[in-house]
This record gives structure tokens, C-alpha cells and sequence, in this order.
């Protein structure tokens, strides 16, 4: 009878997760959805614990101290660093699936083998999550380098890696008893490993796809973690956010114009891919002097944000010089491109941390309708999501990304470090163009200084 | 059956999760993920049983490790979406 009630009350919170994944899906419902979940989970918690016969010291003592690091995380990390703690929640939420299924095959007496081959999956995907999230973390964070790491032999060795994986988890399977617990060690050391080489070849740029596929893998480690303790909640909640996840990879995938497969195995950004045709003409430099006149006179103004203005940390200056603009007269707005940032819609975090307007927000394809009648494009960070190559140069390894038009602006102002490619070692065809001056140096220092021209 | 019936679920689950979500505008990207990774730390309902056994086994030291990353990742990953989404409506009420 208790049994039942749980499970009665495991399809109520089944019910709110359903509910609040589809409102966080619209602008106006988030807010809502996330707390509707999160009543759910709470639901969930508490009739776990009505069970009898639990030994609440341990419970109560983990609660706490999982409570109180995940409290302050979240309250502390700056929202510049929003893309390594969703990585790193991640990488916990995986690790926590295999412990739960690690657990399960220590406690079991007599086993089947439906149980060591969920055994087996729950190890496989909650250990690929867990280092695969620690490493984009790692790189996320900038405690190792964030461009891809190949080297010879990289996809054979791969090959090996998970084939020894598989073989490990067949072994456990038709050998159900002996020495299996070695198995299972060595089945998690692989696990680990193959996450490890599936994230390093993975440049900067391509890592909002890999946060979001990591995420459809901490969904569907709770799934496997959810057949092996038979509990109907976490399958179903696992297999939405499984679900969800790779929807948002695939969203991620196609505002680059490439395939899962391409971005997982491509090894692109690791400086040896092709760089297209060659370019005419030179990069011209601008003083923040003279691009004051420009911007002074400007009625329509348009802010394309890339990873370099989270770097930088110029989001709150960029707000500020774009109310300066509309007091100014100017129209302003943002576009923001899909994949600009290091995870899915992180320039939008970025900016409305800086309370820059809602309706400011603009898509690229809403941008790029309007960019003949642009004034100044202002390009912050951003390189390859306004490379004119994808559209026109049919050799370059970008071509047929959907790109914001900064281009067809009357002039364009690309804020930039240096005269380097970027993270994918592409030349910028629009650095070379006639409408485009650069602006070098800190794009927090060269957006501060534009804003005490006009304070002059 | 037991397992027939869970993997029905699993499927069912899947098609629901594709159709639920299909055009997301982006600046709820961020937020729809660590939301949804939120609820992927469901598995802390696993960690709390594998905790809760009366013993001192292996197995149940797993459970309490499980336990302690499952609610971090739960913990933290609904109050960091409601403080990004909080930001994003605040905005919106000017």
C-alpha cells in the first residue's frame, strides 16, 4: 500500500517536470516553470524518505553538505562564469548516476543480467558525463586551453578505448559472478577515459553544443541509473532532459551549418583546418577619437556581442554606451548569434545581467533584415559568427553558417586584441573590407573610453 | 513485465521530451539547460535509498557520495536558473 502511494506520488512530480520543462521553453512562463520542477523534485525527495526502514543519519548529513555547497555556488558564480558551473553541476549529476548504479550492483546478492547491463549503461554514461563536464569545465574556466587537442592516432585510439568498453560491459553481462567487481573498475576507468577524449579535440567555439549534449547525457545517466533501481521517476525524468538536451545540440549544431558528427569528430579549431581563399586588402585601425564622430552622428546602431565581451567582461560598459546612443537619438540594438559564447544563450545572460532592455534582444535573423539600414555595426569579440565567408566563399570550412550581416552595415567597427583569427584559425574576411575599421586593444577599456568621449 | 512496462515508459518519456520543446527563443537557452540539469539530478532519489540502507557496506558509502553530488547538482541547479531567469524578468517589468 505505501508502495503505492510513492509511486501515485512519483507520477505527480513526473507531471510538474513535464509541466515546467514546457513553460521554461517560453519567455513568459520560465520563471514559473522552474519552480513548478522544482516542486516536483521536492515532491519526489520527501516520499523517497517516507520509506521505511532508512537510516536518516547519512541522509540528513549528505542533504546538508550537497545542500549548502549547491546554495553558495549559486549564489556566489558571476554570470560570466554561468558556462563552467552548468558544466560542472553537470559533470556532478553524471558521476552521481554511476555512484547510484555502482551502489545498486555492490548491494545485489543475486543478479540477473538485465540488472548488470543496466549496471553497465548507468556506468558508461554517468562516467562519459562526468569527465567529459570536468574537462569543458577545465577549459570553460581557462585551467587548460580551450582549443582542440589532436594528435596522430586520436581517432583509433578512441576506436580502442570505447570497443574496450563495450567488450568490459559484455564480459559483465554473460559472466554474471565472478570477478565482476574488477570488472566494474575497469568499466568505469574506460568510461572516464572515453569522455576525457571524446571532449578534448573539441575547440572553444564548439562547446556550446558539447554543454548542451553533456546535458542530454546526465538526463539519460539518471535513466539507466533509473532501470537499475527500477524507479519509473528517474526514467522519466531522465529520458526528458535526455530528450531536451539533444534537441538544444541539435539547435546548437544547426546555427553552425554542421552535423553532430562533424562537431564531435571534426577535431575543427585545433589551428590545421583550411583557412579558404585567400584575402585582398588590409585591416584598417581606428582611434576611439574618430570613432566617436561616426557613432555621434549614428541613427541606428547595432551591437554584435561574441565570447570576447565575456571575456572582458564588458557587458555593464556596453549597456551603458548603448543608453548614451539612444539619448543620443540612435536606435540600438543587440544580435545575438545562436551559438556566440561559450554555452547556448550566453550572450543573452551576459546582457541581461547588464539590464540591457528586453526589446533591444534581437535575433539574428530579425537583425539581419534591417542590417542594410544599420549605421554602425559594433562587432564586440565576436569573429566567425560575422565572417562574410560563410556566405560568399564557397572553400571555406564555414560556408553555409547562418551569420549576423554586420557587413551589409554602413560602417563597422570590430573591437578586437589583436589581428589574429579566431578560435577557429579563419580568416575574417570582414576585417578586410571597406566599410570595416578596427578598434584594437580591451574591448572593456576601448567601450569605456568611447563612453567618456561622449561625456565630454 | 516490470522491466517491459519501464522501458514503455522510457520511450514514451522520449517522444514527450522531443515534442515538449521545439522551438526555444534563444535567450532561454542558458536557462532551459541548467534547468533541465536540475532535473536530471532526479537520480538523488537512487542516492537517498542507496544512503538509507542499515548498514555499513560499500555500497552504502556509494550511495552517500551519490547523494552529496546529486544534491548539489539539484540544489544548485534550481536556484542558479531562478536567479538567471529573475534577471531576465526583472528587465521585463520597466
Amino acid at each position: 500500500m505505501q508502495d503505492n502511494l510513492i509511486n501515485v506520488a512519483y507520477i505527480f512530480a513526473a507531471i510538474l517536470f513535464i509541466m515546467g520543462i514546457k513553460m521554461l521553453g517560453s519567455a513568459s512562463t520560465a520563471v514559473r516553470g522552474n519552480r513548478i520542477s522544482s516542486l516536483g523534485m521536492l515532491i519526489a525527495i520527501i516520499v523517497t524518505l517516507l520509506r521505511s526502514g532508512l537510516d536518516y543519519r547519512f541522509i540528513t548529513l549528505g542533504l546538508v553538505i550537497g545542500g549548502l555547497v549547491g546554495l553558495i555556488a549559486a549564489k556566489r558564480v558571476q554570470m560570466t562564469g554561468m558556462p563552467e558551473l552548468v558544466a560542472l553541476f553537470n559533470g556532478f549529476g553524471g558521476l552521481a548516476s554511476l555512484l547510484v548504479g555502482w551502489s545498486e550492483f555492490e548491494k545485489s546478492a543475486e543478479a540477473d543480467w538485465f540488472l548488470y547491463f543496466v549496471v553497465f549503461i548507468a556506468l558508461l554514461i554517468g562516467g562519459i558525463t562526468f569527465s567529459g563536464s570536468i574537462i569543458a569545465y577545465l577549459k570553460l574556466s581557462g585551467k587548460i586551453g580551450g582549443n582542440a587537442v589532436v594528435f596522430p592516432l586520436q581517432k583509433l585510439i578512441n576506436l580502442l578505448v570505447m570497443t574496450g568498453a563495450i567488450l568490459a560491459g559484455f564480459l559483465l553481462v554473460f559472466n554474471v559472478g565472478e570477478n565482476s567487481s574488477l570488472l566494474v573498475w575497469l568499466l568505469i576507468g574506460l568510461a572516464l577515459l572515453i569522455g576525457v577524449l571524446g571532449v578534448i579535440p573539441i575547440g572553444g567555439g564548439d562547446m556550446p553544443v558539447v554543454i548542451a549534449l553533456l546535458n542530454s547525457f546526465s538526463g539519460l545517466g539518471a535513466a539507466a541509473a533509473g532501470f537499475v533501481i527500477m524507479n519509473t521517476v528517474l526514467v522519466v525524468a531522465g529520458c526528458l532532459v535526455g530528450a531536451s538536451g539533444l534537441i538544444l545540440s541539435i539547435i546548437m549544431c544547426k546555427a553552425m551549418n554542421r552535423s553532430l558528427i562533424n562537431v564531435l569528430f571534426g577535431g575543427f579549431g585545433s589551428g590545421d583546418t583550411a583557412s579558404g581563399s585567400e584575402v585582398e586588402g588590409e585591416m584598417k585601425a581606428l582611434s576611439v577619437e574618430d570613432s566617436y564622430y561616426v557613432l555621434e552622428a549614428a541613427q541606428n546602431v547595432v551591437f554584435v556581442p561574441g565570447y570576447g565581451m565575456a571575456v572582458a567582461q564588458a557587458q555593464h560598459v556596453v549597456k551603458e554606451l548603448s543608453e548614451i546612443l539612444e539619448k543620443n537619438g540612435a536606435e540600438v540594438r543587440h544580435a545575438v548569434h545562436p551559438v556566440a559564447g561559450r554555452m547556448p544563450g550566453h550572450m543573452n545572460v551576459l546582457l541581461a545581467e547588464a539590464d540591457v532592455p528586453y526589446d533591444q534582444l534581437c535575433e539574428m535573423e530579425e537583425v539581419n533584415s534591417i542590417m542594410p539600414t544599420v549605421d554602425v555595426a559594433i562587432i564586440i569579440g565576436a569573429n566567425d559568427v560575422v565572417n562574410p565567408a560563410a556566405i560568399e566563399d564557397e572553400s571555406s570550412p564555414i560556408f553555409g553558417m547562418p551569420i549576423v550581416n554586420a557587413h551589409q552595415a554602413k560602417s563597422v567597427f570590430v573591437l578586437k586584441r589583436g589581428q589574429g583569427a579566431g578560435y577557429s584559425g579563419i580568416v575574417n574576411t570582414l576585417f578586410f573590407r571597406e566599410n570595416c575599421r578596427m578598434i584594437y586593444g580591451d574591448a572593456k577599456a576601448t567601450i569605456s573610453s568611447m563612453v567618456a568621449q561622449f561625456d565630454n | 513485465m516490470e522491466i517491459i512496462l519501464l522501458l514503455f515508459t522510457f520511450v514514451l518519456a522520449a517522444f514527450l521530451g522531443f515534442e515538449l520543446i521545439s522551438k526555444v527563443p534563444s535567450q532561454l537557452h542558458t536557462p532551459l539547460m541548467s534547468g533541465s540539469n536540475a532535473i536530471s539530478g532526479i537520480t538523488i532519489v537512487g542516492a537517498l535509498i542507496a544512503t538509507g540502507q542499515m548498514n555499513n557496506d560499500f555500497s552504502k558509502w556509494l550511495g552517500f557520495a551519490a547523494l552529496v553530488l546529486a544534491t548539489i547538482n539539484v540544489v544548485g541547479g534550481y536556484f542558479v536558473t531562478d536567479r538567471m531567469l529573475s534577471m531576465f524578468k526583472a528587465k521585463k517589468d520597466k
